[in-house]
Order: structure tokens, then sequence, then C-alpha cells
């Protein structure tokens, strides 16, 4: 009887909506190849860390105020006042570390398995869209709190902008919406913070999905299951329904990410300043300037390469090139496969120094600048372009080894 | 589950390393060694924090009786023992003093103690508060090793048996030249015999290490609930990770 009623629902709503067809198209008839290994969990782990994002950004916005004067002490009510405030607030600061981790690791395994390459080029370049606004995303939330780092912080690398020649002062100041970032400032980034980026996020994340279930998905042997499909069925032969088999499998990956995640934020919220930084727990003050400006992690790679250059304008153009050469990506390899396993030993060595050198510069920039660690972060500058602007190059004699026709795959 | 906490922390320690010296300013902190669990010492630190801190200093995120709640100290003790500045228990710890009279007696606006714990640290703040030495040439008497110049007085001497005395030795700076440099800190209790003086020391940084402990509780008072909600919590997910394993591999059979 109830059975009968939710068949005839479902028969209702799929004359009038795509129901049953979007169902099967994106989740149980859409066919991902069966040898992913755990370097595919990160897709849907940052899917679950911006629903994350999004739903306690909610909550906390019930209780924050986006005003210079009232800033602080309305996060330390939430801290202290709002029932579960404290865990809101870790959970959302935490989450905005932990967003980065795993877009940093999913664009790692792009880079290692060769995702971006034909026909993903435009999934790749949708994905480093989706990197940019989350960047964009993370700096205007960091000025929220409004302490010492948010508002300093803020002020470095605003203004960047006053770089751009002719029209770099008045750009500046009308980013700011005032001479020094003040409370306009802080109204409108709060504006696009909860508004704007996340719309635009989550519209970025759907064209990302549209375009991979349009391509179909990369494994790690990089072969195109579509070309070897069953000849009854239609069906690729290394292919399994995403629903119910990689749903499963992720909830595995969900859980163990889940745990290392709660460990941080019940444990070490303040990740000895890396996620939660000390000066941060100073209000704003804008008489002050504190004696090393340190941006978060993630952005400390780009800030290393800004400050590598001597000339300002030149800095801010390599920062900038730094994230070009990431869009350009699937143009530059010339490789005739895609993955790491069937590569030479050119592109990996490349990959490894690209590695160094971006962990290098990430570190580099959260140091003061001394001439030694100056030229260090010039020297990785520099290997990080030579990754790229040599691949054209070494991709195209490098020795690959034959693709298979199918995928590896035991249990 | 104290295993696992114990891996992470090693696991975090080495990119932990990297940002922790940064308040010191060059000058080795002593370990506070202070214990959240330990509420008797969390009591003496609400108490010499609100004797000898709140005067001064304002604590305008930490309400009264939550502090009360927490610490075991019910409104009525509250009251009567440890609200000079407030009528209601519901109250912040806020001070008479305004921004303009302490500019003018400090010379400086003195910082508000809400989430200080959190901005400089247990061990720095330790430290400073038993670091204080006497400098004629400052204002109040004092100066101290970790806050050069700073302006607040040593307001807990007494305490102390008295101020502490610098004994200096010369060392080669880097520019060649000799430079008189603090050694150590004594402690000079005046007329005091030595042992009691020492007593009055130890006394002196036990009761030091409470108040550190009770401004790292009004840091982030959910720091008492954190750990052991944290510790269920991550049990709950080691069951659920250990299911859904087990749930994959079944549905994995049929995957060949």
């Amino acid at each position: 009887m109830i059975n009968k009623m939710l068949t005839d629902l479902r028969d209702w709503v799929d004359v009038r909506f795509p129901m049953t067809e979007t169902w099967n198209y994106h989740l149980a008839q859409y066919y991902a190849p069966k040898n992913f290994n755990a370097w595919y969990y990160f897709g849907s782990l940052a899917l679950l860390v911006f629903v994350l994002q999004i739903v306690t950004g909610i909550f906390l916005t019930m209780n924050y105020k986006p005003d210079a004067g009232m800033a602080f002490a309305s996060v330390e009510y939430i801290m202290r006042d709002v029932d579960w405030g404290w865990l809101i607030r870790y959970l959302h600061s935490t989450g905005a570390s932990f967003f980065f981790i795993t877009v940093y690791l999913h664009m790692f395994r792009g880079l290692m398995y060769g995702s971006y390459k034909k026909p993903r080029e435009l999934l790749w370049v949708i994905g480093m869209f989706i990197y940019l606004a989350l960047m964009a995303e993370a700096f205007m939330g960091y000025l929220l709190p409004w302490g010492q780092m948010s508002f300093w912080g803020a002020q470095v690398i605003i203004s960047l902008f006053g770089a751009i020649p002719w029209i770099g002062d008045a750009l500046t100041l009308w980013v700011r919406g005032d001479y020094v970032i003040a409370d306009a400032t802080l109204n409108r980034f709060f504006a696009f913070h909860v508004i704007l980026v996340p719309f635009i996020l989550a519209a970025l994340v759907f064209v990302h999905l549209v375009a991979l279930h349009h391509v179909g998905s990369n494994n790690p042997d990089g072969v195109e299951i579509k070309k070897n499909k069953d000849p009854v069925t239609h069906k690729p032969v290394d292919g399994i329904p995403f629903h119910p088999y990689y749903t499963v499998k992720d909830i595995v990956g969900i859980g163990v990410f889940l745990i290392i995640f709660a460990a941080v934020v019940f444990f070490l919220p303040e990740f000895g300043g890396w996620f939660l930084e000390k000066d941060n727990f100073i209000p704003a003050d804008p008489m002050k300037t504190p004696e090393h400006i340190v941006p978060l992690w993630y952005f400390t790679p780009f800030y290393a390469i800004l400050r590598a250059i001597p000339d300002k304008l030149l800095g801010v153009i390599a920062m900038g090139g730094a994230i070009v050469m990431l869009f350009i990506l699937p143009w530059l390899d010339r490789s005739p496969v895609k993955s790491i396993r069937y590569k030479g030993p050119l592109f990996k060595t490349a990959l490894v120094i690209f590695v160094i050198s971006f962990i290098a510069l990430g570190y580099l920039g959260t140091q003061p600048p001394t001439p030694v660690l100056t030229a260090f972060a010039q020297l990785f500058s520099f290997l990080y372009f030579a990754f790229f602007i040599l691949m054209p190059w070494y991709s195209s004699i490098d020795e690959c080894k034959p693709e298979p026709t199918r995928v590896n795959f035991s249990h | 589950m104290k295993t696992l906490f114990r891996t992470v922390m090693l696991l975090s320690a080495f990119f932990i390393g990297g940002q922790t010296f940064a308040s010191g300013g060059g000058v080795h902190l002593e370990p506070a060694h202070n214990d959240l669990s330990n509420q008797g010492s969390l009591q003496n630190g609400m108490k010499l924090f609100v004797n000898y801190c709140l005067s001064c200093h304002s604590a305008e995120y930490m309400r009264f009786n939550r502090a009360g709640k927490d610490l075991g100290i019910s409104d009525e003790q509250l009251k009567q023992n440890l609200m000079f500045t407030a009528d209601k228990v519901g109250e912040t710890m806020k001070v008479a003093m305004t921004k303009d009279d302490a500019k003018k007696w400090f010379g400086i606006a003195i910082p508000d103690l809400s989430v200080v714990a959190r901005s400089r640290g247990v061990d720095w703040l330790y430290t400073y508060m038993t670091s204080f030495y006497r400098d004629d040439k400052r204002t109040w008497g004092v100066n101290n090793l970790v806050f050069k110049d700073v302006g607040m007085p040593h307001v807990m001497a007494d305490m102390e048996g008295g101020v502490k005395d610098a004994v200096y030795k010369t060392e080669i700076g880097e520019d060649g030249k000799p430079h008189q440099v603090i050694d150590k800190l004594v402690s000079n209790c005046g007329a005091l015999p030595k042992a009691d003086c020492e007593k009055k020391a130890q006394e002196y940084n036990r009761n030091v290490r409470d108040l550190v402990n009770y401004l790292e509780y009004m840091g982030e008072p959910a720091k008492l609930v954190r750990y052991s909600l944290g510790v269920k919590v991550i049990l709950f997910l080691l069951f659920f990770t250990f299911i859904a394993y087990f749930l994959k591999k079944e549905y994995w059979r049929d995957v060949h």
C-alpha cells in the first residue's frame, strides 16, 4: 500500500521533473572506474567540508556582529555565552584549514594522474576557479574576527593593489572603502564572505560536477574506461555504478577524515598558531603594527613568491603568474600518457622538485625575511615556475611506459 | 585514546614547533606546569586575579557566575568574597578606571585580560609574573625580564617577600665591546632568614601558577569540557568507521 503510494508519487514527479533520470545519471548509473585509490577521497571530502562551512557559518552569523566596534567581542560572546558556540566556531575555523588541505590534496591527485589532460581540461580549469574563489572566501573570512592578524593581514594584501600603475591607489581606496581597513571594509567583506562568494562557490562546484560526469572520472592508471564497453550492456567493463559502490566507500573515507578533523577541533584547535594565530587574540589596533605579519598557512607559498621579488609590482605579477601557471597546465603537458605510473623519469623528478618547492615556499612564507631565506625563496620560486614553463619540453622527450588497456584492480 | 591523542600531538609537534617561539622575545620562558583539572588551583587563581589584577585590568568577556559555575563557587560566595566591582553575578569583570585615567597614570591603555593567555601563552605569563626585578630607573622601581620597561608595577611584590634583585655579568656583545647583562634574579626578602625567604619564593611561584591556570581557563572556559567531549566524539567516530568499513567490504564483494 505505502509502496504503491511512493511509486505513484515518484512517477508523478518524474513526469514533471527528471528526478529518477538525474539520480541515475549522476549516481546509480554513473560509471566510475573501479580502481580508485585513497587519493580519490579528497573530492567528496572537500564537498563535505564545504557543506560543513555553510552550516556552521549560518549559525555563526546568528551571533556575529560585523561592526568594527563589536566584532571581536561578538566572537568571544560566541565562544563563551552561546550554547555550543565554541564548537561551532572551532568547526568553522578548523574547517577553513581542512578545506585547503583537502583541496590541495585533490589538486595534487589531479597532477599525479594527469586528470587535467584531454578531455578534462575544462574540468581542471573550473576546479582552478573554485580554488580562486576559495582563496577569496578564506581571505575575507579571516578579517571577520577583527584581531590584529585579521586587520594587518588584510592591510598588507589589499595594499598589493596599490602596486598597479596609475590606478593602484584609487583602486585600493575603492576596495577598502576607507583610507585604512575600517568598518566599511569589515561590512563589505562580511557581505562577500557570507553571500557572494559562497554562492559563486556553490555554482562552480555544481558546474565542476556536471563537467566531471560528462567526461567521466579519470583513475590512477589514466585509462579511459569509456573506450572499453561491454558489447551487450554497453557499460564500461572497468566501471562500477557510483552508487552504491563509491557512496559506501566514501563513507569510510569520511569516517577516517572526521576522526582526524575531530582530533584537531577538540584537542588542537589553534594547531600551535597555524590555524588560529596567537596575535589574533589581540583586538585589531590600527595604531600598532605587529612585529611579524604572517598570512595563514594556505597562502604562504604565494606570499613567499611575492616577497622573493624585490620589486613590488613584479612581485604581484609573479604571485598572479604562479596561479596562472596552474590554469594553463592542461596545455603544457605533452606527455602521451596521463598517469604518473606510466610517465618517465623526467616528469617524476620534476613533480618531486615541484612538491618540495611548494612546501618550502609555504614554510618560507611564514618566516621573517632574511637575506639567506629570501635567496632560498628565490630559488624555490624559480623551481616552481620551471616545473610549468619547461614542461612542454621535458614531457615530450620523456621516456614513458605504454599505458595498459584495462585498469589494474585487485581486492 | 591517550595513545591516539599523543600520536596526533607528536605528528603536530613538527608544525607547531615553528610558531611557538613567537612571543618570547628571545628570553627563555619557564614552563608554567599549570593543571586545568585542578579546581582548587583555579579557585585560588580566581581569588588572586580578582584581588590583584581586577582593580586595573578588566576581563570584559568573563562573567562572574560563569566562572563560579565552572569552578564550583556559589553565587553567595561570589558576592561576598569576589565581587568588588559588580552588583549582579551575571555581570562581566569590568573595572572602574577609565581609559583616560589609565593613560595618565600608566602611560598606556591597560589591556583587557580575558584572552591574554591565548595571545601570550601560559609560559610567557608565568615567566612574566616571576621575573620582576628592582630597577630604580623605572617609575615603579621595577623592570621585567620578558617585558622590558613594562609600565605595570609589581603588584604582588609583598607575596614574594620583596622585589627580586638582578645579578649582572659582563658579556662581549656582537659589537666586540663588553656589556652588562642580567645573569639571574635572586630573591630579596629584606630582614627575613634565608630559609623563610626561599619558602616564600616557592609559595609565590605556586600562587603564580594558580593565577596563570585561572588565566588559561578564562581565555577559553570551554577548555574544561572540550577534551572529555573530544574523547567521546572520537570513540563514536571510530565505531562508526569500523561499521562503515565492513559495510563497504560487503558491497564490494561482487566487484572483480
